[in-house]
């Protein structure tokens, strides 16, 4: 088990190294990076400092041997818009996107789970059906026309719910549900299809000549292992979870980091752009991390082959 | 073959190429042409709409049904370079690698890892405000997204293909590797490519759409459905047309290709449902 955390963490710290490298290489060779750093009204003096600072008459190598340090040091340069260091105001957005991811996630597990397995076990019923369709529906629907629709049905037609920022817990209820239904329905289809391959096998079927009542085979036997692929694909989810914490805040007026990498986008904030995506190569090389690991003490066919 | 074809899916795909191919030519306005005194018009069947503006107007008086036209022949021509460049590097590199294999091999499969474990849409997002907003820039950012999945599918088919007898023959009889990858391999992967083609359309779609609404798409004035959605934004409480209109046309065209690509892989490569 040491060993296949050892190379998936050796396999993050490679992504890392790369985003990083693209991310200096766009910055360098796309454009001015003197303009791309500093906002629009700055100086004569603000060039030559930064050009100072970040070694821009120096030749390419050493310019990225000091923007490398500086990343290690955690100096990602100042937003234009904010004015203040971009990895301060990353952290202090942090928390407001870390209260919508894990409600979103929890509301896809508590809505998955239990229809997956149920359209596996009763396969071509009632349920399977308009749970196929819900799928098949979530998965077309993008992300940020769902947050639309929500307020135009929820806020302005019915005048229940609030339609942007944060506050009281109902503020929670939409952006919770828009970043949730993405999830609800790949991992409805995930759970659906492995239950199906597991029910089939052979120890479900000696669990039930066993005389295990069918509720024990099914919530026991089965969903356990029926979880494994959903851990195994998370990266497929990864991708789609951060879109959607982008749009959803956007549309949502959420001031998460999602939100944050909208505001870099519109004010072509590059600092600020260089830094978010940096700092989520981090974030995501973490979590994916302790997937890994989850994923391992789960399944002990990958903690004991060596 | 034609049994049970999906033929709303059809006919919504359909409807889209023709909107997209025509648009010129069945679009009442111009889709850009700005008229103040024309602004917020509502559909026609709501009060105060005209029979001038069927789908009603925006903020700036362009009448939205042309709009949702030309809206149509940008993601199509999206969708069509993105897949080109996109599934085609995949379906070359796929290839390769799985023909090759040895040390090649891992090397590529681990560029396809590292690429899918990291969410490229913020490298789309980086390339617009670098390289610029442009048709170009959001086919080379969409198709970053593809070249992977497509890539790692191509490799396992061309894996399962080249130990069966022809190509041990045609290596017997001297065929270079090339000659090899391009007359024996290539057509057997043909049926999966085309299949992971279908199927991604509506993630082209998606993309483009998620992309235009950050303001990280086709520039405006250009109309995108996306960025028809974002436009309408902040007038949903008075003008919701503006916004659930482009919206209703994206989820109905991914949804008519999710389901055509869902029927034409059990049809053709039914071995693929898991992806």
């Amino acid at each position: 088990m040491r060993r296949y955390i050892l190379q998936r963490l050796w396999q993050g710290i490679i992504l890392l190294a790369l985003v990083t490298t693209i991310v200096f290489f766009l910055g360098r060779l796309t454009g001015n990076p003197v303009d791309l750093m500093l906002p629009e009204d700055a100086t004569e003096e603000d060039r030559i400092a930064l050009i100072e600072t970040l070694g821009l008459d120096a030749p390419m190598y050493k310019q990225f041997g000091i923007f490398v340090v500086n990343v290690l040091q955690g100096d990602l340069g100042v937003s234009h818009r904010y004015r203040r260091p971009v990895v301060e105001i990353f952290f202090s957005r942090l928390p407001n996107t870390l209260k919508i991811v894990p409600a979103a996630m929890i509301l896809a597990m508590i809505m998955a789970i239990p229809l997956g397995i149920v359209s596996a076990v009763r396969r071509g019923s009632m349920i399977d059906r308009v749970s196929g369709t819900i799928a098949v529906l979530g998965i077309a629907t993008p992300n940020f026309w769902l947050g639309i629709l929500l307020i135009y049905i929820f806020s302005v037609q019915l005048g229940w719910l609030p339609s942007a920022r944060m506050g009281t817990p109902l503020h929670y209820v939409l952006p919770t549900i828009t970043l949730g239904t993405f999830l609800v329905a790949g991992f409805m289809r995930l759970i659906r299809s492995s239950m199906l391959d597991i029910l089939d096998s052979e120890f479900v079927k000696l669990a039930r000549i066993k005389g295990l009542s069918e509720t024990t085979v099914v919530w026991k036997h089965c969903l356990r292992n029926a979880l494994i692929p959903v851990l195994s694909l998370w990266g497929v989810f990864m991708g789609g979870l951060v879109t959607g914490a982008i749009v959803t805040e956007t549309v949502f007026a959420w001031p998460g980091i999602g939100r944050l990498t909208f505001e870099a986008v519109i004010f072509r904030d590059y600092p600020l752009l260089q830094a978010v995506i940096i700092m989520d190569a981090v974030l995501i090389l973490l979590i994916n991390l302790m997937v890994d690991i989850l994923y391992a003490y789960i399944d002990p066919r990958i903690r004991l082959a060596e | 073959m034609m049994r049970n074809l999906p033929w709303l899916s059809v006919g919504i795909i359909v409807a889209m190429l023709f909107m997209a191919i025509f648009a010129p030519l069945i679009s009442p306005h111009s889709p850009i042409d700005q008229s103040l005194p024309e602004k917020l018009i509502p559909p026609v069947w709501e009060e105060g709409g005209t029979t001038k503006f069927i789908l009603g107007t925006d903020i700036f008086g362009r009448d939205v049904l042309s709009r949702l036209f030309y809206g149509a022949r940008v993601s199509m021509i999206v969708t069509a370079l993105a897949l080109l460049v996109g599934g085609g590097v995949g379906l070359v590199i796929g290839i390769v690698s799985g023909y090759v294999g040895g040390r090649l091999d891992s090397l590529l499969m681990r560029i396809v890892d590292a690429a899918l474990a990291f969410p490229t849409i913020l490298f789309a997002l980086l390339l617009a405000v670098t390289m610029g907003q442009g048709l170009q820039t959001i086919v080379i950012a969409i198709s970053l997204l593809l070249w992977a999945r497509f890539a790692r599918v191509v490799r396992g088919e061309v894996l399962a293909v080249k130990g069966r007898d022809f190509v041990a023959l045609a290596r017997v009889h001297g065929c270079s590797p090339m000659r090899i990858m391009a007359t024996h391999i290539l057509p057997n992967v043909l049926n999966t490519f085309m299949v992971l083609l279908t199927l991604h359309v509506g993630v082209v779609i998606v993309a483009e759409a998620s992309l235009s609404f950050l303001g990280a798409g086709v520039p405006p004035p250009t109309p995108s459905w996306g960025l028809m959605v974002a436009e309408g934004r902040g007038k949903i409480s008075s003008a919701w047309w503006l916004s659930l209109i482009p919206g209703i046309a994206i989820t109905l065209v991914v949804l008519a290709f999710n389901l055509f690509g869902d029927w034409l892989r059990d049809r053709l490569d039914p071995k693929l449902r898991q992806l």
